[in-house]
């Protein structure tokens, strides 16, 4: 091996490799706030709502489930414009992220709902509540609560699904490092280490994720 | 402005298909002879060994694949002075991260099995290989097959982000086509059709065999 | 001289004290009956003998070799003591035969034809040859315990635990696995079991052993202990035992 590692010229560079991780934690917080929402809507549209609106979430899931995170972003931010829907590179990161998780999430959360003995649904309608109430105060909370791990372990892979992005030139992370590395021509160095930066992130996002579940789901709340 | 998008450019685009189908086929082959030696070593006596498979799955599934293929490529060429060509590297780039999560998946396989198989095949005076190897992993084996054909689905979409380092597949020939002929709103739309026809029957045929395993051996792994 | 000697054997499970002091000896063709509320260590005794268990003291000896918790020596071991489990444990993937020749062939080395021979032996003598060819999930509780009674016998031991074998029979099905069991005791074969079935104990044990809170409480013949029981934590057992419905307790005696 005849290679001379220069991991300094990466150390100086440090601070604009910092502000990209920086970047993918904001831009992947976000898709999961607002896919989040998104997969509580649609799990509750295919549980409890009208049939066309089970088969028009089945078929987004589907959809989403079934081909490449990569192809959903070109479409996004190459195929909108066309009718006339132009976004930006971020913009488009961000909805096509939101749309991703959204899909996964909410089969997690239906599963979840669908862990909810249907006693405690019945004694709630026998006291009179209405659907959305039930939903809300009776379902929505202990659903999230049981299928936790899987949730946290899906916002995990939305966070490094994020790299994609890069290609869109969306600026997070793996662009930044695209461009050091190009003008450095130092490329395993610059990958070697954002990888170590990708997975400081993901171990950071699984200690967030437990201090939140902590924090909501375990203080002295009879859930 | 760009040639039109007609039956040759559709064509184009499916002799895609086989480079897709080839390297995940490939990368499943290579991650099971992987995974197979990480999942024994997850449940080896040695506690550094089991550190050791522990370390390699989170490696993996806690850093970006597109990362991955980056640190392979170029760190192939800096390590062992190989200039490899685009083939070898993706593919022992997936073969890699196929390795760690069919591991893992199998692993939860085999500790699915009850403890009491593992006694009973040892109180008949069998050995530890020979307990894995007529009891206890025939078992692991049916229980291990619809996640790893869950997985299969995955690793076909994931195989799209070999396309960003010029790796010539279907999403790659997507973004040639698209290049040529300017019209992102047909030519994305239809690789994700591609890519659906090739991952919902397989994601349909994971479900089934889930429902049909569990019937028969009372077992079910969950993820 | 006693095929298995157990010698004040002690066994602790965090602040639980499982088996205080243990000793018993059982000779060749003798029928142990190891009877007991849950939690008095009964189980755990039982799994000390074929090394399931490892005691924190005391020692275990059978065929007047020490019991050393080596991996080959427990597998010479478990070729002369078999073991029959509370909850059958057949390999749900293989069927009856397959279950049965396992054990001989894989780990004895005996070939397969001589193996299925000796797999319609031993399902003859449970009364189950017409199942050879059937899957656990075809079979019904009583049927898979005589399989697995069957299996243990295919390897030949000279030893066989029972653990707690009925427990997890409909009572209907009960019936069929006493008989083998009373079968066997009658031909002579050495055997200890944890039971809560009294009338076979009565019927086919020659000693009878009372366990209470990780020790030996009493120990006899059946027709001394069941009439007349020393202590007064034997009398209440047989007490709360026998005051079970006897009409669901027909088979017995």
């Amino acid at each position: 091996m005849n290679y001379v590692f220069q991991f300094n010229v990466v150390w100086e560079h440090l601070p604009e490799l910092l502000e990209g991780a920086l970047l993918t934690i904001q831009l992947s917080a976000t898709a999961m706030a607002l896919g989040l929402c998104v997969a509580v809507v649609c799990a509750y549209g295919k549980s409890s709502g009208p049939r066309p609106v089970h088969w028009l979430v089945a078929a987004y899931v589907e959809l989403i489930r079934n081909t490449p995170f990569l192809v959903q972003i070109f479409i996004f931010y190459f195929s909108l414009p066309v009718i006339g829907l132009r976004l930006t590179a971020n913009t488009a990161a961000l909805v096509a992220m939101t749309v991703n998780l959204g899909a996964y999430a909410s089969e997690i959360i239906r599963a979840g709902i669908e862990a909810i003995p249907h006693g405690q649904v019945e004694a709630a309608r026998a006291l009179g509540l209405k659907r959305v109430q039930i939903f809300r105060f009776i379902i929505i909370f202990p659903a999230v609560k049981t299928v936790y791990p899987a949730l946290a372990s899906q916002f995990i892979l939305l966070m490094l699904s994020s790299s994609v992005v890069s290609t869109i030139s969306a600026v997070e992370l793996t662009a930044i490092t695209n461009s050091l590395a190009s003008t450095t021509f130092r490329s395993f160095e610059f990958y070697f280490v954002a990888t170590g930066l990708y997975l400081a992130i993901a171990l950071g996002f699984r200690g967030g994720l437990s201090a939140i579940y902590w924090a909501v789901f375990q203080r002295g709340r009879a859930a | 402005m760009g040639r039109s998008f007609g039956t040759g450019e559709f064509l184009f685009l499916l002799k895609a298909i086989p480079s897709t189908l080839l390297l995940s086929l490939g990368a499943l082959a290579g991650g099971a002879i992987v995974g197979f030696f990480i999942a024994i070593l997850r449940i080896a006596p040695s506690r550094p060994l089991r550190w050791l498979a522990t370390g390699y799955i989170g490696l993996f599934q806690g850093t970006p694949v597109l990362m991955q293929l980056f640190v392979t490529y170029y760190g192939l060429a800096v390590l062992f002075n190989i200039q490899v060509d685009a083939w070898s590297a993706v593919l022992l780039a997936f073969s890699l991260y196929s390795g760690a999560f069919l591991g893992e998946i199998w692993r939860g396989s085999i500790e699915a099995i009850p403890r009491a198989q593992w006694e009973a095949a040892a109180c008949l005076s069998l050995s530890f290989p020979k307990q894995l190897w007529y009891v206890i992993l025939p078992q692991a084996a049916r229980i291990s097959i619809p996640p790893t054909v869950g997985f299969a689905v995955q690793l076909i979409k994931n195989t799209s982000i070999a396309a960003i380092i010029g790796f010539v597949e279907l999403t790659r020939a997507g973004q040639l086509m698209t290049n040529t002929t300017f019209k992102p709103m047909i030519v994305y739309p239809i690789v994700a059709a591609l890519y659906f026809i090739l991952c919902w029957p397989l994601s349909l045929l994971a479900q089934t065999l889930e429902r049909r395993i569990d019937a028969a051996l009372g077992l079910k792994q969950h993820f | 001289m006693p095929l298995l000697a157990l010698n004040s054997i002690s066994k602790q499970f965090g602040a639980h004290q499982a088996l205080e002091e243990v000793s018993l000896a059982v000779e060749p063709g003798e029928v142990v009956a190891i009877i007991g509320r849950s939690g008095s260590g009964k189980s755990t005794l039982l799994r000390c003998i074929n090394g399931l268990e490892r005691p924190d003291s005391g020692t275990i000896e059978f065929d007047n070799k020490a019991l050393e918790p080596t991996p080959r020596r427990l597998k010479a071991l478990r070729r002369e003591i078999g073991i029959v489990f509370q909850s059958y444990n057949l390999f749900p993937h293989l069927c009856v035969e397959r279950n049965i020749t396992l054990g001989p062939t894989a780990a004895k080395g005996i070939k397969p034809a001589a193996a299925r021979e000796l797999a319609r032996k031993v399902l003859r003598m449970v009364d189950l040859e017409d199942k050879i060819a059937a899957y656990p999930q075809q079979l019904s509780g009583g049927q898979q315990q005589r399989v697995a009674i069957a299996r243990a016998l295919a390897m030949e031991p000279r030893l066989v635990l029972f653990d707690e074998i009925t427990a997890a029979l409909d009572p209907e099905l009960i019936g069929e696995v006493i008989r083998v069991l009373d079968k066997l005791a009658r031909d002579g074969m050495t055997m200890v079991l944890v039971t809560h079935e009294m009338g076979f104990a009565r019927r086919s044990a020659d000693t009878i052993v009372f366990m209470h809170q990780g020790r030996i409480w009493e120990k006899g013949p059946p027709a001394k202990l069941f009439s007349a029981p020393a202590t007064a934590e034997l009398a209440s057992f047989i007490d709360a035992i026998l005051s079970v419905d006897l009409s669901a307790r027909r088979h017995v005696g």
